[in-house]
């Protein structure tokens, strides 16, 4: 059984159908990236799993359990949380207030306060600082924290390398073993296809909503991606 | 002399303005609701206390014990129960459906208690008062409710500030859509929060009808007078609201002692020159969400 099975879902926004009957499994230890263009449904996708978004159809099925009509915070308990696209962190909240919101309803788990700055070293220093101060890095960093708070078994992160320089998106993506080697599953979304090809075990490719394409990095070559992500020769 | 005594005066009527403006400064700061039925639920309060007066002869304190936790169950049960439907989806909404509620809560209160002003006694308490010098004295029952509005505003700070739920409050306050995602019950600390900006505003709705008369027409009145201290103090800031609280209640100790008619006209002047001059509130903070 997958830790999470996505099966035929459907979501809209309005007239716009955002998801067209996707099915996505995530195995439990994988790191799984969803790629697309902009407007590929991507992080529609994750806010279905996380219950920020509505699914008119299909099922969401967490370790064997359903998550239909399953509010935001019940799925935390369940053991999923995310790191939200923009980062959305609580800018009037300090560092630390920001990382202890994310144990509001902590399941029980290796992740605390100080292994989280363990994993996250620049953050030590910034404990104090209203989180609205700090930079894009350290905001991201902080958002992945805040997440790991909750001791979640399945860690959703929505577009990590959005608006950061580079060697900022490196930095954040060495702490990704960390967390896996923890053993929690992460389901990711990039733009960023490099770094979605480096850090995956697999890969999917969401266009205009449907999965055009997934399978393994290696198996996969760019030309057949590039296609997959944006539509072309179709 | 005489304007010391009106500042002073002032100051301690703030305390009571500010116990009315608390509640209305947490539902705006938590859950951007403008509770247009609030005065009427201190009017409510005051009524209710007079009706345990009436029925078990005991004094009017004596009734906070029950006033207090009843209206902060009502307050939790009406967030859940009908403003969690209407609020989310368009603030307005949540304008028009507390309108209505003060118009029936109005004329529930007429029907129930007739339009005859009423009043608690606290046994001359309300009258009682100690000199601080020749000119100046202090009545008793002023400082009281300035003891209570600044105990009210420092046990709900230290909540905000040092508590997992209080912290729970301000993610909301910051950002709601987040803050579900974080695992907070947002209905919940919506409950919690009317629920205590109901308890609030009892304690006001009780002081006020100690220390004076009232009516069932006396909601929107108070109304206005939380909303214009919840301004000037700025939005989201609990102490600025006791501070702006002050500054209404000294315009209008001040503006009676020039003109008895003054007292009330005053009060909104001072508030409209607060709203030209800084629009943000005296500790409000700029570019907040």
């Amino acid at each position: 059984m997958s830790l999470l099975e996505v099966d035929g879902v459907v979501a809209r926004y309005r007239d716009f159908q955002a998801l067209s009957e996707v099915s996505v499994r995530v195995e439990e230890g994988e790191v799984l990236a969803i790629v697309g263009a902009n407007g590929a449904g991507k992080s529609t996708l994750l806010g279905s799993i996380a219950g920020m978004v509505e699914v008119s159809a299909g099922t969401l099925t967490f370790d064997g359990r359903s998550l239909r009509g399953l509010a935001p915070h019940r799925r935390v308990d369940l053991g999923i949380a995310m790191v939200p696209e923009g980062r959305r962190l609580f800018p009037s909240l300090s560092v630390r207030e920001n990382l202890q919101v994310g144990a509001h309803r902590r399941r029980p788990g290796p992740w605390h306060l100080d292994r989280v700055l363990d994993l996250l070293p620049l953050l030590a220093r910034l404990t104090d600082r209203p989180a609205g101060t700090l930079s894009g890095g350290e905001q991201q960093a902080v958002a992945i924290g805040r997440a790991l708070m909750a001791n979640p078994r399945l860690l959703l992160l929505d577009e990590l390398s959005l608006g950061l320089a580079p060697i900022v998106v490196r930095q954040l993506y060495q702490s990704l073993p960390s967390i896996v080697g923890a053993g929690i599953t992460v389901l990711l979304v990039e733009q960023d296809l490099t770094q979605a090809m480096t850090s995956a075990d697999r890969l999917y490719c969401l266009q205009e909503g449907r999965i055009s394409l997934h399978g393994r990095p290696p198996d996969l070559d760019r030309a057949q991606i590039t296609t997959a992500y944006f539509g072309a020769g179709r | 002399m005489t304007w010391v005594n009106a500042v002073t005066q002032g100051i301690l009527l703030g305390g009571l303005y500010a116990l009315f403006a608390t509640g209305l400064s947490i539902s705006f700061g938590v859950m951007r609701l403008v509770n247009l039925a609030h005065g009427d639920l201190a009017v409510l309060a005051a009524f209710v206390s007079w009706s345990i007066v009436d029925r078990l002869g005991v004094g009017p304190f004596a009734t906070l014990a029950l006033v207090v936790p009843a209206l902060g169950l009502g307050g939790y049960l009406l967030q859940r129960g009908v403003l969690d439907f209407v609020v989310s989806a368009d603030p307005l909404r949540g304008i028009l459906v507390t309108f209505g509620l003060a118009v029936v809560l109005q004329n529930l209160l007429l029907e129930h208690y007739s339009a005859n002003a009423k009043g608690l006694d606290a046994g001359g308490l309300e009258t009682a008062s100690f000199r601080l010098t020749d000119q100046l004295a202090v009545g008793w029952l002023p400082l009281l409710t300035l003891g209570v509005a600044v105990a009210v505003l420092g046990g709900l700070s230290a909540f905000l500030r040092w508590t997992r739920t209080g912290r729970a409050f301000r993610a909301v306050a910051d950002d709601l859509r987040t803050a579900r995602l974080m695992g907070i019950d947002t209905r919940h600390v919506f409950g919690l929060a009317m629920a205590l900006a109901l308890a609030t505003v009892a304690l006001g709705g009780v002081f006020l009808g100690i220390r004076t008369t009232f009516s069932p027409g006396a909601g929107p009145g108070l109304l206005l007078v939380a909303f214009e201290a919840v301004i000037i103090g700025g939005l989201g800031s609990l102490w600025g609201t006791l501070v702006g609280a002050m500054v209404i209640g000294v315009a209008q100790t001040v503006g009676a002692q020039i003109e008895p008619g003054w007292s009330i006209l005053l009060g909104h002047l001072v508030f409209l020159a607060v709203l030209a001059v800084r629009p943000q509130g005296l500790f409000g903070r700029v570019g907040r969400t």
